[in-house]
């Protein structure tokens, strides 16, 4: 078979039905238990952290180090 | 010892632009080569003088939003520019006599312009948009300052440096004849360049996250920047002539060529565009509308169709062409499945607002951007419809692409950069709110009938002339001259026009407001938030 033969029949037949799976598993993740309180969360992260960076263990100001 | 390598290397850089303006074998490149020597003088003028004073280093409990700054006032100026090169080309439409082809021997015509006018509304316009608000929202939504130093600042000006170089190119000679591909190999190895510094500093800033989640406004950027860069590199892959001329030869031929360019250009619309924007959109109209958004889960589920989905949709713009059919109707198939993702998506951002309808009475920001989701499902619904092969054979080539194209482009991506730029400028500059609501109800309303006055003219324009061309008496001839169409379609032009003029001065409203923001009121806060002592 040519390349070419070979890779559309690839295409429409293994690569589509690991591609559906692949999607369908992203959706069916985002429904997973406990998922409510994450993604309330992150939807809120955005109102927080307004005019500067958060508080971390490498934001000692001043520091002259580059990561 | 860095800044000694920089001036070496800036200084080779300017001079082998020198060389390169002296051997040009043609105009375009040799302007583009004096621009590079000249930046690249600039630069070196820049990195010397700083050499001298003693350098703080940059302080990581702050945010970097001198670039976001910068970035805003480009995208105002460039917004401008390119709104009025529309306008221009509109009216050389409409005007035959105003390409000034005697006296401008050519360099004016529309043709010239045209490209010049897209480029600076997706690229200038929005790429500058996308640059500034993506910087501003990664570093609120991660809590931490852009990774990188002064590299963000690398890909401003090096941004602006590629827009620069493109569209003098355009009018002097150079393109690729590529549509929203235009600039020739040395700009788009540039922009390449300049690309990857993007993504650097982008992902640098998501990788050093405070924040557990990635929320995802940051999600939908980083898509429009990975596939950017995916599509520049293989629609742009091209062998030089000369390495001092302009001309370069593109690797692909023929109907390869044709379809390799639509799915380029089909996701640009789709990822530049789109999920750009949408990036915008996710973090912008919460924070305006002050609560979260209506449903992560169908945000998470947006970004994730949309991704699946768009890339196979380009071949809907080669109906009717050597293209396979079978890949013809994969395009339509898609396009037209695309529709529920999109709007999923529009009805998330506007169920953002549910419990806060009454904001949009008293805040004309809010409006801007409900207006702009609005438009957004307007042409994700149009576009879907004219992708189907028997609508596409009525509109295909007609004004009512152009209206289409324009009421997401002015509609979608316009309205909701016009609302971050309100949000953006009182808060970057310190100041308490902007200087006038009311001159952004006129600029709002100004966009807005300019948008209706542009799509329902080209939309009558576009059938009119779909039908008109397919027109066949009852012998089988065609009964109407390419020619005729254009002289019927003369009013329909003139209000184009006219509503193009409208759109151009919103902006110039919006332009003058922004300004006052900053010039004419007094700053109340410290952009650069003090550091308690610890």
């Amino acid at each position: 078979m040519d390349r070419y033969s070979f890779l559309r029949q690839l295409a429409d037949s293994w690569v589509l039905l690991v591609l559906v799976l692949v999607f369908l598993g992203v959706v069916l993740f985002v429904f997973r238990p406990g998922s409510r309180r994450v993604h309330r969360d992150a939807a809120e992260s955005i109102f927080r952290n307004e005019t500067k960076p958060a508080a971390g263990d490498d934001a000692d100001p001043g520091e002259k180090e580059v990561k | 010892m860095w800044d000694s390598l920089k001036l070496i290397a800036l200084g080779a850089i300017a001079v082998f632009a020198a060389i390169a303006a002296n051997y040009a074998r043609d105009l375009a490149y040799m302007v583009n080569a004096l621009t590079v020597m000249l930046a690249a003088g600039l630069t070196f003028m820049w990195v010397l003088r700083r050499m001298e004073g003693v350098r703080l280093a940059p302080n990581r409990n702050e945010y970097l939003d001198g670039v976001v700054r910068a970035g805003v006032i480009a995208t105002a100026g460039w917004g401008v520019v390119g709104f009025l090169v529309g306008v221009i080309i509109a009216a050389q439409l409409a005007w035959p006599v105003l390409n000034f082809s005697d006296v401008a021997q050519g360099y004016l015509n529309f043709g010239k312009l045209r490209p010049l006018h897209t480029s600076a509304v997706i690229f200038a316009f929005g790429g500058n948009a996308l640059i500034a608000t993506s910087f501003y929202v990664v570093q609120r939504s991660c809590a931490t300052r852009l990774w990188g130093g002064n590299l963000a600042w690398f890909v401003f000006w090096g941004y602006n440096l590629f827009i620069v170089l493109a569209a003098s190119g355009y009018i002097l000679g150079a393109t690729h004849s590529k549509e929203y591909a235009e600039p020739e190999w040395y700009v788009d190895w540039w922009l390449t360049i300049v690309w990857v510094a993007y993504l650097a500093v982008y992902l640098g800033t998501v990788m050093r996250r405070r924040e557990p989640h990635i929320y995802v406004a940051n999600w939908f950027y980083l898509s429009f920047i990975v596939t950017i860069a995916m599509l520049h590199v293989v629609n742009n892959l091209a062998v030089p002539v000369s390495i001092f001329g302009s001309k370069s030869v593109v690797l692909f031929a023929g109907v390869q060529d044709a379809m390799t360019q639509w799915w380029y250009g089909h996701n640009a619309v789709g990822f530049f565009l789109t999920a750009g924007f949408l990036g915008m959109m996710y973090y912008f109209i919460p924070k305006q509308a002050e609560r979260p958004v209506y449903s992560y889960k169908l945000s998470i589920i947006h970004f994730w169709a949309l991704i699946f989905m768009y890339i196979w949709a380009g071949p809907h713009h080669l109906h009717y062409t050597a293209l396979p059919e079978w890949a013809a109707t994969l395009g339509m198939v898609f396009s037209i499945m695309l529709w529920m993702p999109s709007w999923g998506g529009m009805i998330n951002g506007l169920m953002t607002l549910s419990g806060a309808w009454d904001k949009l009475r008293t805040d004309p920001i809010l409006r801007m951007m409900v207006v702009a989701v609005g438009f957004y499902g307007m042409a994700t619904f149009e576009g879907p419809m004219m992708s189907i092969k028997a609508v596409n054979s009525l509109s295909h080539y007609t004004d009512w692409t152009i209206g289409h194209v324009h009421s997401g482009a002015l509609g979608w991506n316009g309205m909701i950069t016009f609302g971050a730029l309100y949000y953006l400028t009182p808060r970057l500059w310190g100041r308490e709110r902007l200087y006038s609501l009311s001159a952004v109800s006129w600029h709002f309303w100004l966009a807005t009938i300019g948008l209706v006055l542009y799509a329902s003219s080209m939309w009558v324009s576009g059938i009119m002339e779909g039908l008109m061309w397919r027109e066949v008496d009852s012998q089988g001839f065609l009964v109407n001259a390419f020619a005729d169409t254009v002289i019927a379609k003369y009013p329909m032009l003139v209000v184009r026009t006219l509503g193009g003029v409208f759109f151009l001065a919103g902006a110039l409203v919006m332009c003058w407001n922004l300004w006052a923001t900053v010039a004419r009121q007094p700053r109340i806060a410290e952009t650069r938030v003090a550091v308690p002592a610890e």
